[in-house]
C-alpha cells in the first residue's frame, strides 16, 4: 500500500500534486509580502505550461509569449483602472488631452468582458499570426524571430499609443477589484489562492491534453513534421491551434500577474522577458510540463534574492547557467533527476546481481 | 523633388545601416544557421573598440593625427569582435550547429555576459565618441545638404561588401567555406577540415558584427544595450532577403530601409514600424523562403 502511493508520487503527475501541497500550505509560514510575490511566480508558472505546450511538445518556439501575457495583464489593469477611479478618466489620459474614456476601455469597464478579453485578445492576436506563418509553411526559425518581431512592434506601439496605453509608465494606478482592496493582504491571499487553483486546473488541462490522441500528433509534429504530413495530417491546423490556446493561456497568467504586482509598463514584457520565459522553461525541461514549472519559480526566486544583493554577479551567473543548462542538458533540470535516478537504479541493480548474475567476462 | 531626393537617401541611409549590421548575420544565421542573439554584444564590442582607440589617441598622440583614429578603429574592432566570436565559436557553438533555436537561447545567455562585461568595465551610462572632423559636418548638392558622417557608412558598406562578394566567391578560403555549408560530409570527405572553416567562419561574421559597431559611434552614444536596438530587424532583413544569399541580404536591408523611411514619410515611426511588420508578414505568403532562396529538393 505505501509503496504504491510512493511509486504513484513518483510519476510527474503526483510530484505535481505533491508541490500544488507545498504551494497550499506554503503562506502559513510566510509573510504577505512573500505570499504576494510568490504568486506572481505563479502566475509565470501558468504561463510557461502554455509555452511548454508549444515548445516542449510541439516544437514550435514562440519568442512573443511577453506579448500574449502583457494583453492579459493590460486588459485587466484596464479594467482595474476603471474601477479604482469610478469611471473617471485617468491621469495620463487628461494630459495628453482627452477628456473621455476612448471606446476600447468603455467596452472593458464591464468586469465578464475584461475577463472574457483578456484570454481572448491573445487567441485572436495568436489565430492571425499563427495562420499566416504555419499555412504556408514559413520554417520554425523564421516563426520564432517573427515572433520577436511582434514583440518589438507591439511594444513599440504601447509606447507610442500614450494616451491609450500610458505610455513608458504603463498603468500603475491599480488600487481596488470588485470593491476589494488590492493592498489588502487578505484580498492578496485569496488571489493567491485563485492562482494556485488555476495553476492546477491548467496543468491537468495540458496533462490531459498531452497525453491524448492530440498531443501524439503534437509529438509527431515535432519530431517528423514531414512524415506526419506524408500520413495525411494537416500540420498546420494543429500548429496553429496549439498556438491559440498557449496565447490564451498565457493571456490568463497576465491577468492573474498584473493583479498581483499591481503595475504593467512595456519594459515588463519587452523582448528580454519574453526569451527569459522560454529559458525558464529549458531551465526545468521541455516536454514534461512539472519541469517548467519548477523552472520559472526557481529562476525568478533566484532574481529577486540575488538581484537585489548581488546584482552584477548575478547577470554572469544566471548568463551561464542557461548557456550550460542549453548546450550541455537539453532535458532541464527534469532530466538531471532523471540522469541521478538512473544511476541509483543501475547502482543497486548491480549490488543486487552480484553474486547471482556473474558477468561472463569475469 | 528635392523632398523625395532627402527620402531616399534616408532610406537608403538607414538600409546600409541595416546592411552592415546584417551582414555578420547573414554569415552566422544564413549560411551557418546559427541564431546569434549574441551579435548585438559583438557590435556593441567594436563601439567599445572604437571608444577605447579614440581615447588612446587623445592621451597619446598629437592632437593634428585624431582624425586619424577611425582608419585604426576599423581593423580593432574588426579583430577584437573576430577573437571573441573565436572564442564563442570555440566554447558554445559549436555544440549547437543544427539546432537553431537552441542557439538562439544560449547565445542570449553570452549576451546577458558580455552586457555585464561592458557594464562593469566602462560602466553603465552611454559614452559618447567625438566623430572625427573630416566625417562632420555636410556636403551641400543642389541646395541639399549630406550628412557626411552618413556618406562615410555608406561607402563603408559598399567596401564591406565588395571585399565579402570577393572573398565568398573569389578565393579558395571562400570556396571552402560554401562548400562546407552546401554539403558538409562531402566537404569533409574531400579533405576540407570542416572544424577550421565553421570557426573562422563565425569568427568572420563576428568581425563584420565589430565594424558594424564603429559605424554606429559616428551616430550616437553607445553603450552596453547598443546591440539589442538594432538585432531584431537585422534578423528580418536575412529573413526577407533569403538565408544563404548575400545578394539577398542586400536587397533585403535596402528594401525594408527605403520602405521604412516611406511609411514613417507618411505616418509615424510607430506606425512605420507596425506597416513594415505587416509587408513582411505578406511578402512571407508570397515568397516563404525570401527574396532569393537556394533550390533544394530536401525537405528538411
Amino acid at each position: 500500500m505505501a509503496i504504491s502511493i510512493l511509486n504513484k508520487l513518483r510519476t510527474k503527475k503526483g510530484l505535481f500534486y505533491l508541490l500544488a501541497l507545498l504551494l497550499a500550505l506554503l503562506p502559513l509560514m510566510m509573510s504577505n509580502f512573500y505570499i504576494n510575490l510568490l504568486g506572481q511566480f505563479l502566475a509565470f508558472a501558468i504561463l510557461v505550461i502554455g509555452l511548454d505546450l508549444l515548445w516542449g511538445y510541439t516544437g514550435v518556439l514562440s519568442l512573443g509569449h511577453g506579448i500574449f501575457f502583457g494583453f492579459g495583464a493590460y486588459v485587466m489593469a484596464i479594467y482595474v483602472t476603471i474601477e479604482s477611479s469610478n469611471g473617471a478618466v485617468p491621469d495620463f489620459m487628461l494630459w495628453s488631452g482627452m477628456s473621455e474614456l476612448p471606446w476600447m476601455w468603455v467596452m472593458l469597464s464591464n468586469p465578464f468582458a475584461a475577463i472574457a478579453l483578456a484570454i481572448i485578445a491573445p487567441m485572436i492576436l495568436a489565430f492571425i499570426l499563427g495562420f499566416f506563418t504555419f499555412r504556408n509553411r514559413i520554417k520554425g526559425v523564421y516563426f520564432t524571430i517573427l515572433t520577436q518581431a511582434l514583440v518589438l512592434v507591439t511594444v513599440t506601439l504601447i509606447v507610442s499609443q500614450q494616451k491609450f496605453t500610458g505610455g513608458t509608465d504603463g498603468l500603475t494606478n491599480l488600487s481596488t477589484i470588485f470593491g476589494f482592496s488590492l493592498s489588502d493582504p487578505r484580498t492578496q491571499t485569496v488571489i493567491y489562492f485563485i492562482t494556485l487553483a488555476l495553476l492546477v486546473g491548467i496543468f491537468l488541462f495540458c496533462y490531459r491534453l498531452v497525453n491524448s490522441r492530440f498531443g501524439k500528433v503534437l509529438v509527431a509534429i515535432r519530431d517528423g513534421e514531414n512524415r506526419l504530413r506524408f500520413s495525411g495530417y494537416n500540420t498546420s491546423y494543429y500548429k496553429i491551434l496549439v498556438f491559440t490556446i498557449s496565447a490564451g493561456i498565457a493571456g490568463l497568467a497576465g491577468m492573474m500577474y498584473v493583479l498581483q504586482i499591481g503595475i504593467i509598463s512595456p519594459s515588463m514584457i519587452d523582448i528580454i522577458p519574453s526569451i527569459e520565459m522560454a529559458l525558464w522553461v529549458a531551465l526545468g525541461g521541455r516536454a514534461t510540463l512539472l519541469g517548467p514549472v519548477l523552472g520559472a519559480i526557481l529562476v525568478n526566486t533566484g532574481t529577486t534574492y540575488f538581484s537585489e544583493n548581488y546584482p552584477d554577479l548575478w547577470n554572469y551567473f544566471i548568463g551561464l547557467v542557461f548557456i550550460i543548462v542549453i548546450v550541455f542538458l537539453p532535458g532541464g533540470l527534469m532530466s538531471l533527476g532523471e540522469k541521478i535516478s538512473k544511476k541509483w537504479r543501475n547502482f543497486n541493480a548491480k549490488r543486487t546481481n552480484t553474486g547471482t548474475f556473474p558477468e561472463k567476462n569475469s | 523633388m528635392e523632398g523625395i531626393i532627402a527620402q531616399i537617401f534616408n532610406g537608403i541611409s538607414l538600409g546600409s545601416i541595416l546592411l552592415l549590421i546584417a551582414l555578420g548575420l547573414a554569415i552566422t544565421f544564413g549560411l551557418m544557421n546559427v541564431i546569434n542573439m549574441a551579435h548585438g554584444e559583438l557590435i556593441m564590442i567594436g563601439a567599445y573598440t572604437t571608444y577605447v582607440v579614440q581615447t588612446i589617441f587623445i592621451n597619446y598622440f598629437p592632437e593634428g593625427l585624431f582624425d586619424w583614429y577611425f582608419l585604426f578603429a576599423i581593423p580593432a574592432a574588426f579583430i577584437l569582435a573576430a577573437l571573441i566570436g573565436l572564442v564563442m565559436e570555440v566554447t558554445v557553438i559549436r555544440f549547437l550547429y543544427g539546432r537553431p533555436l537552441d542557439s538562439l537561447l544560449a547565445t542570449f545567455g553570452i549576451s546577458l555576459v558580455l552586457q555585464q562585461l561592458a557594464r562593469s568595465i566602462f560602466g553603465a551610462p552611454n559614452v559618447g565618441v567625438q566623430s572625427p572632423e573630416l566625417l562632420s559636418g555636410a556636403v551641400e548638392i543642389f541646395s541639399m545638404s549630406f550628412p557626411i558622417s552618413r556618406i562615410f557608412i555608406l561607402i563603408l558598406v559598399a567596401l564591406c561588401v565588395g571585399f565579402m562578394f570577393y572573398y565568398f566567391y573569389k578565393t579558395g578560403n571562400g570556396r571552402r567555406i560554401r562548400a562546407v555549408m552546401q554539403n558538409r560530409d562531402m566537404a569533409a570527405s574531400l579533405g576540407i577540415s570542416t572544424r577550421k572553416v565553421d570557426a573562422s567562419t563565425f569568427a568572420i561574421g563576428a568581425g563584420f558584427a565589430g565594424v558594424a559597431g564603429m559605424a554606429l559611434t559616428l551616430i550616437g552614444p553607445i553603450g552596453p544595450t547598443l546591440g539589442t536596438a538594432y538585432i531584431i530587424d537585422a534578423f528580418m532583413v536575412v529573413v526577407v532577403g533569403g538565408v544563404g544569399m548575400l545578394l539577398g541580404t542586400v536587397a533585403g536591408a535596402l528594401g525594408i530601409g527605403v520602405f521604412n523611411t516611406i511609411f514613417e514619410y507618411f505616418t509615424d515611426a510607430s506606425m512605420g514600424r507596425v506597416l513594415i511588420f505587416v509587408l513582411i508578414i505578406l511578402f512571407l505568403q508570397w515568397k516563404p523562403n525570401g527574396l532569393f532562396s537556394i533550390n533544394t529538393r530536401k525537405l528538411d
